[in-house]
């Protein structure tokens, strides 16, 4: 899939993309908007210009990996594995639904393309090293990439894997964090301080690559200057808005975890179309 | 008689694995010697993942690696590596159901000096509870070795149960080894010792009391607690009409508690089972604290002699 797209075209794709989350979410009745909006950049770039990867063949061994180690975010992932082909795009409005492969966190026997299950936060990025720890024993050059929320990175294990990254010298792995300030009870810093955030990734020995996280330019360029690094693993903090796209959303954290009502589906939707509509012309 | 932990014979096990398999790799939490890992780690250096005291990460990179086509073992103690990480073994783990083998020592209360904090003793039940895991726990060094082995072989998340104590080497060399498939070790008409672990041994020396007493008791070595060989428990209720389980864990949700749950729903006859009985275990020595814990032959043969007048 690594053909490179013009980023007007990416920038459509996220539009896409958050017309989606906000269908099945409404479609769904329950689930996490904010974060799934703040990181459609960084997700869609990855497979839609970054990543190696082929939706027809999930476990082509060299392909590139991506960790939702955020679970609650998998709205995001699933509308972008549909539109890379994983699946039907009829099947994302079956989210949340008995016996849809599309749990409320990511299941990766259910669902091709998921690479481990997840849900329960601060474990992603573990179990990102040991796929590169694989790659690197393996002698094969895949590219682990693991999403993480700010407010995952209250726990402890986060770090006991940020020390091992570092430790195995995993060049292969790219962490990216959606540096989107909030978490279910408030703002993170209210929550449990995390600056001076930077500092702390790179004192633990990490590359760090700070960005406005929805400006896909920025996104991709990361993931360029990332790839680069040799000897260390990069983080990407990207700077992000809570609930991007969605005016009554962004930036209310109240939006963490709340399907939006028909009205407000409709009301998100026309925003969203509006902007396609704008980019378009 | 011959003493050899079910530890040591782990740590033969992944030695063997090092070298027919490639795919086997070893992580370990600070424990290496502890737990026997370090005899692979001499040998298979690039095999061998360090991880320093931070057990959470390690059950999530054993799990990348699994994804990745490994065969991961965990070498870790007990108590550190079920209940600290449960969550971790649940969801990075079981759910994945990632082909990640857990080298669990030091379990039960002959750890002895260390005390309750060093002393696993819910782990059978905390792992026999998770979807897709398959629960071993060896009588001796020599079925250590054989369980390690034959866990590498199947897919899918395994817990084997080690401890740190010498025990009497009681199984044979070239005894066949299956998973699911416990081991009769004795035939009896009267009543039937259901043990694992460490208990194997001591319901062996309670059969051979109670023979002289002329009572005949038939003794099955349970080595897999999940899948559970309900065939064999439900013949032995038949059969002798008096089942008493022993192990070295506490009895709530333990192996008593599975081997009850398949009496109950298919045969129940009167039942006993012998274990730690809702407390933490103490500092002492292995032998003090058998005594102290009622988990000698002597207490085995009491139950056994209490059960027949409940027939
Ligand atoms: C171990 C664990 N504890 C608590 C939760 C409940 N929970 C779900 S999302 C969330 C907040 C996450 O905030 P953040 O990581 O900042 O995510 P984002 O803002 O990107 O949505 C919490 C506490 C969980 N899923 N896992
Ligand atoms: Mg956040």
């Amino acid at each position: 899939m690594k053909g490179e797209k013009d980023i007007t075209e990416l920038q459509k794709i996220c539009l896409e993309v958050r017309k989606d989350i906000i269908r099945m979410l409404g479609e769904a009745g329950s689930g996490h908007p904010g974060g799934s909006l703040s990181a459609v950049e960084i997700v869609v770039s990855l497979y839609f210009s970054v990543m190696r990867h082929r939706a027809k063949e999930p476990n082509w061994k060299d392909r590139d990996r991506f960790i939702l180690s955020k679970g609650h975010c998998c709205p995001l992932l699933y509308a972008v594995l549909a539109k890379c082909g994983y699946f039907p795009a009829e099947k994302l409005l079956t989210l949340r639904k008995l016996g849809s492969p599309l749990q409320g966190h990511p299941h990766n026997i259910e669902l091709p393309g998921i690479e481990a299950s997840t849900g329960s936060l601060g474990q992603g990025l573990s179990v990102a090293n040991g796929i590169a720890l694989a790659g690197k024993l393996n002698k094969k050059n895949y590219r682990v990439y693991c999403l993480l929320g700010d407010g995952e990175t209250d726990e402890g294990q986060v770090w006991e894997a940020v020390m091992t990254a570092n430790h195995y010298h995993l060049d292969n792995l790219c962490a990216i964090v959606d540096r989107n300030r909030l978490q279910i009870d408030g703002n993170t810093e209210d929550i449990m301080h995390l600056e001076p955030y930077p500092e702390k990734w790179k004192a633990f020995g990490w590359k760090v690559i700070e960005i406005e996280g929805n400006k896909i330019e920025e996104v991709l360029s990361a993931y360029r200057q990332a790839e680069k690094i040799k000897g260390k693993p990069s983080v990407v903090i990207a700077h992000t808005i809570k609930g991007k796209g969605v005016s009554f959303m962004e930036n209310r954290v109240e939006w963490h975890g709340k399907a939006p009502k028909k009205e407000e589906t409709e009301k998100a939707l026309e925003e969203l179309n509006a902007a396609v509509s704008l980019r378009t012309k | 008689m011959e003493l050899e932990s079910t530890r040591d014979g782990y740590g033969e096990g992944l030695l063997k694995l090092g070298r027919e398999n490639k795919r086997v790799v070893v992580l370990t939490a600070d424990l290496g010697e502890s737990t026997r890992s370090h005899w692979f780690q001499k040998e298979f250096p690039e095999r061998f993942f360090q991880m320093g005291i931070a057990e959470a990460d390690m059950i999530g990179t054993a799990a990348g690696l699994a994804l990745s086509g490994k065969i991961a073992f965990v070498s870790d103690f007990g108590v550190f590596v079920t209940g600290r990480v449960w969550d971790q073994l649940r969801v990075s783990i079981a759910y994945n159901n990632a082909n990640v083998k857990i080298g669990s020592t030091h379990c039960g209360i002959t750890v002895g000096a260390d005390g309750a904090t060093h002393q696993a003793i819910e782990d059978i039940a905390l792992m026999r509870v998770l979807p897709n895991f398959t629960v071993i726990v060896p009588a001796d060094a020599i079925e250590a070795t054989k369980a390690t082995i034959a866990a590498s072989k199947i897919n899918g998340p395994v817990y084997i149960r080690l401890g740190r104590a010498s025990l009497p080497i009681i199984t044979k060399e070239t005894a066949e080894f299956a998973i699911g498939k416990a081991e009769l070790l004795k035939e009896g008409k009267d009543l039937t010792v259901i043990a694992c672990g460490i208990m194997v041994h001591q319901s062996l020396e309670a059969a051979n009391v109670l023979e002289k007493k002329g009572i005949f008791a038939r003794v099955i070595n349970l080595h897999t607690i999940k899948p559970i060989d309900r065939e064999i428990i439900i013949n032995a209720a038949k059969e002798t009409g008096a089942i008493i389980t022993a192990e070295e864990h506490q009895v709530m949700g333990g192996m008593g508690s599975a081997v009850a749950e398949v009496v109950m729903e298919n045969c129940p006859v009167p039942m006993k089972r012998i274990g730690i009985l809702d407390s933490f275990g103490q500092s002492g020595k292995p032998e003090e604290l058998m005594r102290e814990y009622h988990l000698t032959a002597d207490d085995i043969v009491k139950e056994a002699q209490n059960i027949l007048k409940r027939k």
